[in-house]
């Protein structure tokens, strides 16, 4: 595989390469060219692994107060004055003399940052939630000399879009805020340093000064000049904390403090939903191995560094506001690491390090960032299968995702952005863009574009339901009437948030660390595929009378006939067929309408925690949801439907179509810890088979809690007991005791399954 | 006459009655074919019912009255649904390759499996012939009627062997013993795989005397690769209540985690392989 643009001379026998295989990635920008050639996969088990060290320890034990205090107080700091950049602040500390990785978001742990530049609303409304003053001058700054992203998009947006945000048809998008979801190759800092990305970064702008300037390239050519201010500043920042991050990093701590201060700066410019670090455990393995062979590094000292690095990951914060709370509750940002997965020559990309990374829950305690994602393949070693299936069993703070599933599409050097958002590192990006409400779509059709809370009429007049039962025929024809107008309206509003933020709020850091030329995906999402799904089958096999409202708004429904109709997560192909026809179905319509800058159009199937706040906003649905219940989370079937065991379940889920859903299909597990007559070893080996077996059949996703309901119903009662227990949502990870109330009640009321 | 039904989903813990109450009159016991047969419920992952991931088939129709059945509503045959062999395995057939890369299973419980042997029979035969393992979960109450070709097709037996005293026995299932014992015998003498199953029920089925007697009887049979413990729950009760039965065990307490160490004890005291 070729790398970016060549670098001018070969720079391999630099000391800082010393005893490295050299390959394309000696004379190109090429990382994932260097670890396929110098990465040294282990198939061993978890022995050799070692515990905190006491440095380690001392910065742990000075970040416990930070933390209780969060969990009483919610923001401890802002600093409301600094918009944050790479060079806002001052260097700052936890304990200098024992972190043996540093750098913080401001000058001071736990004190967070504003990014006005995404919108100053969200600012000032952060502000105030938390109990602090806005700044004037940067009100000032904000109102009268600089526009923002936000301002920006809704000076493009119709009167249409507007009223779909209001109903509830179409949530969180970011248009007030960071999009996130772009990762940049963070390792690119620590294999060249800031000086050669520099010079590529000059040459790609080379290159295009002859081309006329169109749109694009005239966009393209100041974006270049705003990368290279940015890795200008980064070296500058880095200064800042006394290190020269111009050149290669020498061994394997710098390796890592190049690598995370290039992630540093990335969350110092943008406040995105989900800041992911990408896939660096392998990558830095390489810098570990060589230090381990020269003897300037033992196992202990190889753990601090993860250990450390961890500690850093688990102290991002941005500033939110309630409303961004209720979407994405427990203040996640989505630090992703991915560990594992194969390469394309069929080795496994499992290293000490992918133990070492999963290790620090141990050493740390269950945390729920960075979110380490495994990138599972039937393929890997069995002692590391077992091994993460141990620490889910023990912490649950893992996810998995399909290596097997993913590698044909994206290679062998991609990571996961935010919870199931695949992109090839320092080659692709994504235009995030939240997601639609597929069951109010549903009642959309149903009643000729009305809303079915407020009555109002938020997509163009249609014919609706006229008669008292519903016609399946007839439902799928409006529905797919709607489909079409919400598919262009959704679109239409992607272009204008992903335009404006290109050009009030750009990544420059994060797009400094990708090649000049990249694939641009535009993310599509939708909510509600279950209670959509189980809905049309009620309509289906059932007999479904329709009750109005002296309006003549459908309100609700009466199933007259079959009373046990098929519902989504039973592994029926009556009601997954029609699931799965509708994300086909959805995702054919998105693609007739073209993209900001061509990008390549994807779908999720993802909710994160906006099950909760979708279900609130939506009214009495077919398949017997009530109005405001929440919505399965995902592709999750609904509470309580997949009543006939987790492989019901999961063959339902693993049968959506991921060509359809590239941007992945989220489905969450709850096991009740095992009371069957098995040893934990015949346990593990068991849930092994089961995860090769859900992946083998296609399965994308499985985020996996082991607990059960009363810890859970416990830890509200006594938050304090269970400072760090952790549960998995929907692709992400939060402290339960972080979550809002009704997200926790959400939770518990999720199905439990008895066994895996 | 009603026509076959949808087989339906769901638990063992689910309440089912009267959904074929119109079926053929025909009796199922002494259907020769098997080609139709009634169903209480199935589920998809079971860890307790056989070795690995079990499906498990809870037909319906039972001849025992055990005072803490946890499913009394499988007891009437015609309270299950009636549906068709060949839709079964259509249903298993959905599960069969998962079941497969996994070293699972079939499991059919109940009820009494052995009351619709032909029916039985058939699907066993059919699980075989898609790779899988299968189980069958007992009283052995009708034992004899298990004829080789039966036994055949099943590889393993879940063999609940409530009590060792005649009287208890009859106090608890309203049965002989001895058909179950006789059935016991019989499987070790062709040395056909069993887990024998006892249901720990404080103040029914916990005397000492009692679990000794299974024990021995158990110890010496190379078969028997396990004897496991169950202890007593009250997941059932409603449906004692929805039924309008009269519930003996309302307020019997499941079983401590010493009583239950205590009869596993005793268990292997005898020699026996227990969980």
């Amino acid at each position: 595989m070729k790398g970016s643009a060549a670098l001018k001379k070969d720079v391999g026998t630099a000391d800082s390469w010393r005893s490295f295989q050299p390959g394309d990635w000696t004379s190109s920008i090429n990382v994932r060219d260097f670890i396929v050639r110098n990465v040294a996969p282990y198939s061993g088990d978890e022995q050799f692994l070692a515990p905190a060290s006491q440095r380690t320890k001392a910065v742990w034990a000075k970040l416990q107060p930070y933390f209780a205090e969060e969990r009483k107080k919610g923001v401890l700091a802002v600093d409301a004055k600094n918009p944050s950049t790479l060079l806002a602040h001052e260097a700052g500390y936890i304990d200098r003399d024992n972190e043996v990785i540093v750098g913080l978001q401001t000058d001071q742990p736990f004190k967070r940052a504003i990014f006005p530049f995404g919108g100053l609303r969200m600012v000032e409304a952060g502000l105030k939630a938390a109990g602090f003053e806005p700044d004037a001058q940067v009100h000032e700054a904000f109102t009268k000399y600089r526009k923002s992203h936000n301002d920006g998009v809704f000076d493009a947006y119709t009167p249409e879009i507007m009223n779909c945000r209001r109903s509830g048809i179409i949530t969180g998008l970011p248009d007030a805020y960071g999009r996130g979801r772009i990762i940049g190759d963070y390792r690119r800092g620590a294999l060249y340093g800031t000086d050669r990305l520099l010079e590529v970064k000059r040459q790609e702008r080379a290159q295009i000064d002859d081309m006329w300037p169109s749109d694009e390239i005239i966009r393209q050519r100041e974006e270049l000049a705003e990368q290279i201010r940015a890795l200008q500043d980064l070296a500058a920042m880095a200064k800042r904390y006394g290190f020269d991050i111009t050149q290669p990093a020498m061994n394997a701590r710098e390796a890592f403090q190049w690598t995370y201060f290039a992630y540093l700066g990335a969350i110092k410019e943008a406040n995105g939903a989900a800041m992911s670090i990408g896939r660096i455990s392998s990558f830095l393995d390489i810098f570990i191995e060589r230090d381990l062979k020269e003897g300037t590094l033992d196992e202990f000292g190889a753990q601090e560094l993860w250990d450390q690095l961890v500690q850093k990951l688990r102290i991002v914060r941005f500033l939110r506001t309630p409303d961004y709370d209720a979407l994405f509750s427990g203040d996640p940002y989505w630090a992703t690491e991915c560990v594992g997965g194969m390469d394309l020559d069929g080795r496994a990309l499992v290293t000490r390090s992918s133990y070492r990374m999963l290790h620090t829950l141990y050493n740390l305690g269950p945390a729920p960032e960075p979110n380490i994602t495994v990138l599972w393949s039937n393929h890997m070693p069995q002692a590391f299968k077992r091994y993460c299936v141990k620490v889910s069993k023990d912490t649950s703070s893992l996810q998995y995702e399909n290596d097997d599933l993913m590698r044909p599409f994206w290679g062998d050097d991609y990571a996961i952005a935010c919870c199931v958002s695949a992109m090839r590192l320092g080659k692709q990006m994504q235009f995030f863009g939240a997601r639609v409400n597929l069951a109010k779509a549903l009642l959309y059709a149903i009643n000729g574009g009305r809303d079915e809370v407020s009555g109002e009429q938020v997509a163009p007049k249609t014919m609706p339901v006229t008669g008292d039962f519903l016609d399946y025929d007839d439902v799928m024809a409006k529905f797919d009437t709607t489909m079409e107008w919400l598919a262009k309206t959704y679109v239409h509003a992607m272009n204008c948030i992903h335009y404006m933020h290109d050009k009030y709020f750009y990544e420059r850091l994060e797009m400094a660390l990708h090649d000049r030329d990249i694939l641009r995906t535009m993310a599509f999402g939708i909510a509600g595929l279950s209670v959509v799904a189980d809905s049309l089958s009620a309509i289906k096999y059932g007999k479904m009378r329709v009750t109005r409202d002296a309006t003549g708004l459908i309100v609700d429904y009466q199933n007259e006939g079959n009373a046990s109709t098929p519902q989504f997560g039973n592994n029926d192909d009556r009601v997954d067929q029609i699931a799965s026809e509708i994300v086909t179905s959805f995702m054919e319509k998105i693609r007739k309408h073209p993209t900001y800058r061509n990008a390549t159009h994807t779908q999720s199937v993802l909710t994160i925690t906006s099950n909760v706040v979708y279900g609130k906003a939506t009214g009495n649905t077919p398949d017997g949801r009530r109005k405001g219940e929440p919505f399965g989370p995902g592709a999750n079937p609904m509470h309580g439907r997949d009543s006939h065991g987790w492989l019901a379940s999961c063959l339902s889920v693993a049968k959506l179509p991921y060509k359809d859903a590239q941007d992945g299909i989220s489905y969450t597990v709850s096991i009740a810890p095992q009371k069957a007559h098995l040893s934990e070893g015949q346990l593990i080996e068991e849930a092994t088979k089961a995860f090769d077996m859900y992946f083998g059949r296609g399965g994308f996703h499985m985020n996996l809690n082991v607990i059960d309901r009363e810890t859970l119903e416990d830890a509200i009662k006594n938050p304090d007991k269970y400072p760090q227990l952790t549960i998995r949502v929907s692709g992400y990870a939060v402290n339960f005791v972080r979550l809002t109330p009704e997200q926790q009640r959400d939770v518990i009321s999720r199905t439990f399954h008895g066994q895996i | 006459m009603s026509t076959v039904q949808p087989l339906e989903s769901g638990s063992r813990h689910d309440l089912r009655t009267g959904a074929s109450p119109d079926a053929p009159d025909e009796d199922k016991f002494k259907d020769e074919e098997g080609a139709f047969g009634y169903c209480h419920s199935y589920e998809s992952s079971s860890r307790y019912d056989g070795p690995g991931l079990r499906v498990v088939l809870f037909m319906s129709g039972c001849l025992l009255r055990c005072s803490y059945c946890h499913n009394p509503d499988t007891w009437h045959l015609k309270d299950g649904t009636y549906v068709s062999a060949e839709q079964v395995l259509k249903r298993l057939g959905d599960f069969a390759p998962s079941l497969r890369s996994v070293g699972g299973g079939l499991t059919i419980s109940g009820g009494e499996a052995m009351v619709q042997l032909a029916f039985a029979k058939r699907i066993f035969a059919g699980a075989k012939a898609m790779g899988l393992h299968t189980a069958i979960e007992t009283s052995g109450f009708l034992g004899d009627r298990a004829d080789d070709s039966f036994l055949n097709v099943v590889d393993l037996i879940l063999l609940d062997i409530k009590s060792s005293d005649p009287l208890t026995y009859r106090k608890v299932t309203g049965r002989d013993i001895a058909p179950t014992l006789r059935f016991a015998e019989r499987l070790a003498s062709i040395g056909k795989p069993v887990w024998v199953r006892f249901t720990l029920v404080p103040g029914a089925t916990d005397d000492p005397a009692n679990v000794e007697g299974i024990a021995r009887f158990v110890a010496p049979m190379k078969n028997v690769e396990w004897v496991e413990v169950q202890p007593f729950h009250q997941m059932g009760s409603f449906k004692w209540k929805a039924i309008g039965l009269d519930y003996k065990h309302e307020n019997t307490p499941p079983p401590t985690r010493e009583l239950v160490n205590r009869v596993i004890g005793q268990f292997r005291d005898a020699g026996c392989n227990a969980r």
